[in-house]
């Protein structure tokens, strides 16, 4: 390979991008270097094990990363404002088509949700850590290691082109030629390993962690959300891990599960990314169910109605979701006795879903409410999240879905669902926890101005989309004619996608303002809230989380003990030495070795990839044979960090 | 990671320190996503065993021999992996160290037929790229004995603890987990002797 085909050529959007990824390295370099940062960075964040940093460095990569989909999402939409606009190829179209649909589910909207998970459920259940701290910084580098390889196609070798589904043959050899697809499968395959040993940690967290008295009928509702989250990403994993590797071998041992020679069945790929897509989709909305329900509850003054017909919907849904995968291609041939089932299976989810949408709405019935900006998202979530569902049940008649597949109604559709959903809880959830991670919260005028612009952009945007594709316009396309008449409702559609990106730009804003100007929280309960992450006396917990471990009498604990004025005052005969993990950088140098070992596949160089495959190895033994078993913080230590006066 | 020590003279050892249990929980979850990537392996090789294209029938090439030596190797292991643990349990380290060594020779011996088995196949014209048949059945079978192999290495990598550091809550653990690995992949190949070699031959030789 020669190196103008190494870097990605002729393209002054791609040179731009060039210059401005060489800069700001520059300017990271540069700052880490004057300001003496390097052993700061080292000690307090790359080898943290602590699971409040760890969620804290996953948020700050998904907001990196939504900022990356939202240029992708901005790029398409710019290029279908006009009919037969010239401003991006078709090659680059679709480039930017696929990295957008991956980056936003894979390296956004998943990474966003575990970290708030990493950083809330310990703290929601009473624990001090989770159960494998090590662990969930091997999950977090995996997953970071994944994204900077697949973000790095974009300069390098060449972005994937076949859509985010990569349906074969399209994205075989012969269709997507050289590395931009294999970076889709790398980069893809290591950041599900780290999501997978996500699953195990946080499952067996939540179910040996929890402080005494915590039954799991009395889990907050997010953390139960987490629970059942954990289960499917457990089952629904090992699928992508096996689908991306039938199509490594494809493209690189000339294998043939998916080829159209050798006697491959293309329908096969098709069935196992849904068969791990659709528990997926419930993988990035059962978390934001679970933040809505504590959010509501806490700015309703109210206990969450039917609590425990939200845990069995949830459970209902689980098992569901792995069942209704064929409905993502009715129209590809199953025929009619196959999409029957789907159809029907598909429709049932409706029914535990309504159930979880009456029970918010129950809550709110005649509680007290609080217009805060989290609460606001939620609202807005209600609304706009039922019309997703609604288009969901339209689509999820076979027959009637022969009319809409395929077209913009479909692309609207999903948008509903994943940005009403999971995008506006990453926001609310963001804003609830924010005092919780940095002492402060984020402003809540500039807040409630994001709020508007980013709903009213988003429904600018996508109820548009609906139109166009009850009128025909079909998805996956760069252009179309002037004749189509569709001009109009897209410019409009663009309108609605810059105002969202505007939204961004704004809250991004709302974090330096807060960061300078806001008031530094005194206590740790900012929202009046009523689980035990609020509980913490300081208004970010420390290292330890709590000095002493709560017990817990019954559901919403805190809040009660605080309606009946029996919170708990820590004196100094509570505490006892406190027993922690050492922090380690062997995680991030694992994930450096994954990073050799996946460059070295995307380019075919075996020997690279067998030097990072020694490393990965090595540094398993390494672990292997180190016997840490952490340290103690001394009583005196708790004390002082407490200010407990003797 | 609170580290609360059980006194009780009647739990086992791997089972006494806090770290060991949660270690042994989280590990019978993972054979639990192995599980599901094993399924998709074997849901793959059942859609695609007939689609052998110009290439030979799967069940053409099995060969009873060597398939019944490999698996009276990989369960033999088993069984003396376990009694690798009655050892441990009775805090037996000799008894320990000669029966998990005895398993480790016996998996050798399994993955030694099994490369002579792949290579006869390559030799009569049937490889990964020969057909859909042939993709799928490589793939299921030989997942299976890079598991093995990896299992081999990190015994070995348990045992060198276990000679330097005795028997602890810690570095019994450790083989409790090893042994529970080793007779998952027994289980796994039951089902590939089934599902694979029995259907295989059976459906050929009718």
């Amino acid at each position: 390979m020669k190196w103008d085909e190494f870097f990605v050529t002729g393209d002054p959007l791609i040179y731009g991008a060039d210059v401005s990824i060489v800069l700001t390295m520059v300017g990271i370099l540069f700052y880490l270097t004057k300001y003496k940062k390097w052993k700061w960075l080292w000690t307090e964040w790359l080898t943290t094990v602590d699971h409040k940093k760890l969620g804290i460095m996953y948020i700050v990569s998904a907001v990196l990363m939504l900022f990356r989909g939202g240029v992708d999402a901005l790029l398409m939409r710019t290029q279908l404002a006009i009919p037969e606009a010239k401003f991006l190829d078709s090659q680059h179209y679709n480039e930017i088509f696929t990295t957008h649909g991956t980056i936003m589910i894979i390296f956004m909207a998943m990474p966003f949700l575990i970290g708030l998970i990493n950083v809330v459920v310990p703290l929601q259940i009473g624990a001090r850590d989770v159960a494998y701290p090590y662990l969930n910084a091997v999950s977090f580098w995996t997953f970071f290691i994944g994204a900077m390889l697949f973000n790095i196609s974009f300069v390098i070798g060449g972005s994937p082109s076949a859509g985010w589904t990569s349906y074969m043959p399209l994205a075989s050899n012969e269709l997507s030629p050289g590395p931009g697809q294999n970076y889709y499968l790398w980069g893809l395959q290591i950041a599900g390993i780290g999501t997978l040993l996500t699953g195990i940690n946080f499952l067996v967290t939540i179910l040996k962690m929890r402080a005494p008295g915590m039954t799991l009928f009395r889990m907050p509702m997010f953390t139960w959300s987490s629970l059942v989250t954990m289960v499917i990403i457990i089952f629904a994993f090992p699928i992508l891990t096996v689908a991306l590797a039938l199509m490594s071998f494809d493209r690189l041992f000339g294998s043939h599960f998916f080829t159209l020679q050798g006697e491959g069945m293309d329908m096969l790929w098709a069935n196992l990314f849904w068969l791990w897509g659709h528990p997926e989709v419930y993988i990035v909305i059962l978390p934001a169910f679970g933040m809505f329900s504590e959010i509501i509850s806490t700015f309703s003054k109210k206990t969450l109605f039917g609590y425990k017909a939200m845990i069995w919907s949830m459970l209902l849904i689980a098992g569901y979701s792995f069942m209704v995968w064929v409905h993502h291609f009715f129209t590809m041939g199953s025929g009619a006795a196959v999409n029957s089932v789907f159809s029907i299976t598909t429709m049932a989810i409706g029914i535990p879903t309504g159930v979880k949408i009456f029970n918010w709405l129950f809550t709110m019935y005649r509680g007290k409410i609080q217009f805060t900006t989290p609460m606001l998202w939620s609202l807005g979530f209600i609304v706009n999240f039922v019309i997703g569902g609604v288009t969901g049940v339209m689509l999820a008649m076979a027959a009637a879905d022969y009319q809409y597949h395929n077209t913009y109604f479909l692309v609207s559709h999903f948008h509903y669902v994943l940005i009403a959903g999971t995008v506006f809880a990453c926001f609310a959830g963001l804003i609830y926890w924010y005092p919780k991670m940095f002492g402060y919260k984020l402003n809540e005028r500039i807040g409630k101005w994001v709020f508007w612009l980013f709903t009213i952009g988003f429904n600018v945007c996508f109820m548009p989309q609906y139109f166009l594709g009850l009128d025909g316009m079909p998805r996956r396309v760069y252009t179309y004619s002037e004749e189509s008449g569709w001009g109009p409702l897209n410019m409009l559609s663009t309108v609605g996608g810059f105002m969202m990106g505007i939204a961004f730009l704004v809250l991004v804003y709302n974090m330096y303002y807060s960061f300078r100007f806001a008031k530094r929280e005194t206590t740790g309960d900012a929202w009046d809230g009523r689980t035990l992450e609020w509980s913490t006396p300081s208004a970010m917990p420390p290292f330890y989380n709590f000095a002493k471990i709560p017990e817990v009498t019954g559901l919403d604990h805190f809040w009660r003990q605080k309606q009946a004025g029996k919170v708990e005052k820590l004196t100094a005969k509570d505490i006892k030495k406190i027993h922690m993990p050492s922090n380690s950088g062997v995680p991030f140098i694992m994930g450096s070795f994954f990073f050799i070992l996946g460059f070295g596949f995307v380019f075919g160089w075996m020997w690279m990839a067998i030097l990072g495959g020694i490393g990965v190895i090595g540094t398993l033994i390494y672990r292997s044979f180190e016997y840490d078993d952490g340290y103690y913080v001394s009583e005196e230590e708790v004390i002082e960090t407490e200010k407990i006066s003797k | 990671m609170a580290h609360v020590e059980t006194h009780d003279p009647n739990t086992p050892l791997e089972y006494r320190s806090e770290t060991g249990r949660l270690n042994i929980l989280g590990f019978w979850i993972f054979l639990g996503a192995e599980i599901a990537l094993f399924a998709t392996l074997f849901a793959t090789y059942m859609v695609l065993t007939h689609r052998i294209a110009d290439g030979p029938a799967l069940g053409e090439l099995f060969e009873v021999k060597s398939l019944l030596i490999q698996t009276f190797l990989l369960l033999t292991s088993s069984f003396t992996c376990g009694l690798a643990v009655h050892e441990m349990r009775r805090h037996n380290v000799k008894g320990l160290m000669l029966w998990m060594i005895i398993t480790l020779g016996l998996g050798l011996g399994f993955l030694y037929f099994e490369i002579q088995e792949f290579l006869h196949f390559i030799h009569e014209g049937a490889n990964i790229g020969t057909s859909a048949a042939w993709s799928g059945f490589f793939v299921l079978v030989g997942t299976h004995g890079a598991h093995v192999t990896f299992g081999i290495f990190w015994v070995t990598m348990v045992l060198i603890q276990v000679a330097k550091r005795g028997l602890t809550p810690a570095t019994s653990a450790k083989v409790f987990i090893t042994s529970l690995y080793w007779h998952f992949l027994d289980v796994v190949w039951i089902f590939i002797f089934t599902a694979v070699y029995l259907m295989g031959m059976v459906m050929h030789h009718g």
